[in-house]
């Protein structure tokens, strides 16, 4: 396997607080890999300095062998990381297809087009439309975002992750705040995107967690203190006493 | 083309009345309410411009009357020098150098200022903006060549082929068109991919940068077009006044400009007409009430009290309505009415 997306030693503090300390990391091509960690353990600060929304104190982030750790977000965007938010994070104005139309249009050469109506470009729609056929948001598409549910806004995070073609798609707590049947339902699509998507996720529902992730990372205050197959996890003595253990 | 909504009705309807009353004031020979219709228009015009920022940017620029005021001196300075002599390069009475000029300072301007301005969000932005359209102001006034305070009278209005701009229906005729234009262009803009960015990061900036869009760019090209359509009213607004003063880049009149955009309802196409005609109708009107009541208070008094110069103070009062209890305008009000 290819590592995708390689972290080498990267620390970031705000204040006095470490949030991330010498953090080393692979990603390989088509993994699901997910990092877990107790509350506060540095995990969105993580993929936000992946995304590019925090530029770490030190250390480089690699994607596909391109040193990105200066590149701006959008940059990023560009070559192919997309994340999912932990809190929603959505153009509640527009509907559901606009929303997920901007993740299609952001990947389909720029946008200073200033004359064809971006409604009626059809191809934009199209794949728009299969990402949120993938999801099960089909019937939703023209009502507005701001009038859908949590869970219907959780999965449309996904769409747009799906729409934007990412090579590698963050996700920041996808099955926040859902019930157990939406989260199983998420588990399940999720793991249709196995070997066609690489994933880092992060999550703290330990049950999807152990039923997706080809590897696992445990991040505790900044640091990783294992890496290894959910099996490796959920053996190891450290992480036990120091997260499982304590839930 | 699909069946026309209610707005669209109403839009189409208004944009009508606006092309027939013109024509049938001056023939009946009251040339007060053309000139009335062509101040409403060319304000009009500048208010689709800022509406692009305000209403589909999500960008509240309080500096907007710079560029009505850069737009009218492109008139006012070429003509001025084509009368008295000096500076040759810029000395003309030609329509399209003029507007050329309008067009291009008020681009050049509105890139300078925006990008800028544009590192900046929120109450921050709109007080940059202002600044910038002070500096405007002050600059305009310090020019004493060009009369500063007191300002400038312009001799010859711009020259065009084929037409006269001294005609009032023919000025107003120009104006117009370049509404609808003006109008179309926003239209097609907003709806574009352009458009769709705009008002993305409008709604979530964050989302946006996230997805690959680098929005900065995107709203100062933005910036640009909404500063050049106002510059663009500006040219107009120095024809039609024949008189230019640095009073047309205060801040109060971004302000007025800011008000009809949000009397109208930002984010529709006809709301910033609607706002403008309305603005003005009600400035004339309360003017008319407001003098007729120092009317029937002079016996009681013994003098005149001048109350016509206070109509901003009812004015005012029907703002704070509008915003408290009319969301969206009153093309919301429409909306609301129309489901």
């Amino acid at each position: 396997m290819v590592a995708l997306l390689k972290i080498d030693a990267l620390c970031k503090s705000f204040g006095g607080v470490t949030a991330t300390d010498d953090v080393s990391l692979t990603v390989e091509a088509g993994e699901i890999h997910a990092i877990i960690g107790p509350n506060g353990a540095g995990k969105t600060t993580l993929v936000a300095q992946l995304c590019g929304a925090l530029k770490p104190d030190s250390g480089t982030v690699t994607f596909k062998g391109a040193n990105i750790t200066n590149r701006a977000a959008h940059a990023r965007a560009r070559l192919g990381i997309t994340r999912s938010f932990q809190i929603t994070s959505l153009v509640m104005s527009m509907s559901v297809l606009d929303n997920v139309a901007l993740a299609v249009q952001a990947q389909d050469g720029h946008s200073f087009r200033f004359l064809k109506p971006a409604r009626k470009i059809k191809h934009l729609r199209d794949e728009a439309m299969e990402s949120l056929r993938m999801v099960g948001l089909r019937r939703r598409a023209n009502d507005l975002t701001s009038e859908l549910s949590h869970g219907e806004h959780r999965q449309m995070e996904i769409a747009i992750a799906l729409a934007s073609r990412a090579q590698l798609m963050l996700l920041d707590e996808p099955m926040a705040g859902l019930g157990p049947e939406e989260s199983g339902n998420l588990v399940t699509f999720l793991k249709t995107l196995k070997g066609e998507r690489t994933i880092l996720l992060i999550e703290h529902d330990m049950d999807a967690v152990f039923a997706l992730a080809d590897r696992i990372s445990v991040l505790v205050y900044g640091r990783i203190i294992a890496t290894g197959t959910p099996d490796e996890i959920r053996s190891n003595d450290d992480v036990r006493h120091a997260y499982l253990g304590e839930e | 083309m699909g069946r026309l909504s209610a707005i669209g009705w109403v839009t189409l309807v208004f944009m009508l009345a606006l092309a027939i009353l013109p024509p049938i004031f001056m023939w009946t020979g009251q040339p007060f309410y053309v000139d009335l219709t062509t101040r409403l228009v060319v304000l009009a015009i500048a208010a689709v411009g800022l509406n692009i920022l305000l209403g589909f940017g999500g960008l509240v620029s309080f500096g907007h009357a710079a560029f009505i005021g850069i737009g009218a001196y492109a008139v006012g300075i070429p003509a001025y020098h084509a009368t008295w002599g000096g500076m040759d390069f810029i000395a003309s009475y030609n329509g399209f150098f003029q507007l050329a000029l309008a067009l291009a300072a008020s681009a050049l301007f509105a890139l300078v200022t925006g990008a800028i301005a544009l590192r900046t969000k929120g109450v921050y932005f709109l007080m940059i903006t202002m600044a910038f359209g002070q500096m405007a102001y002050y600059f305009f006034l310090s020019l004493d060549i060009y009369g500063g305070d007191d300002g400038l009278t312009i001799d010859v209005r711009s020259e065009l082929p084929l037409i006269s701009l001294d005609n009032p229906l023919t000025l107003y005729l120009v104006a117009y068109v370049s509404l609808v234009v003006a109008m179309f262009i926003k239209h097609t803009l907003v709806n574009s991919r352009f458009g769709m960015v705009l008002q993305g990061a409008k709604g979530n900036n964050e989302r946006m940068v996230t997805l690959g869009f680098n929005t900065y760019k995107y709203q100062l090209v933005a910036y640009v077009i909404s500063g050049s359509i106002a510059g663009y009213a500006g040219f107009l607004l120095g024809n039609f006044t024949t008189f230019i003063s640095p009073d047309m880049l205060d801040w109060t009149r971004s302000g007025e400009l800011m008000f009809m955009v949000i009397l109208g309802g930002a984010s529709t196409v006809l709301g910033p007409v609607l706002g403008s005609s309305i603005f003005i109708l009600i400035e004339e009107v309360l003017k008319g009430v407001m003098g007729w009541f120092d009317g029937l208070l002079e016996p009681l008094i013994g003098r005149e009290l001048g109350l016509e110069v206070y109509w901003h103070l009812p004015f005012g009062l029907m703002l704070i309505f509008v915003v408290l209890f009319v969301r969206g305008g009153l093309m919301g009000l429409l909306k609301r009415r129309g489901k």
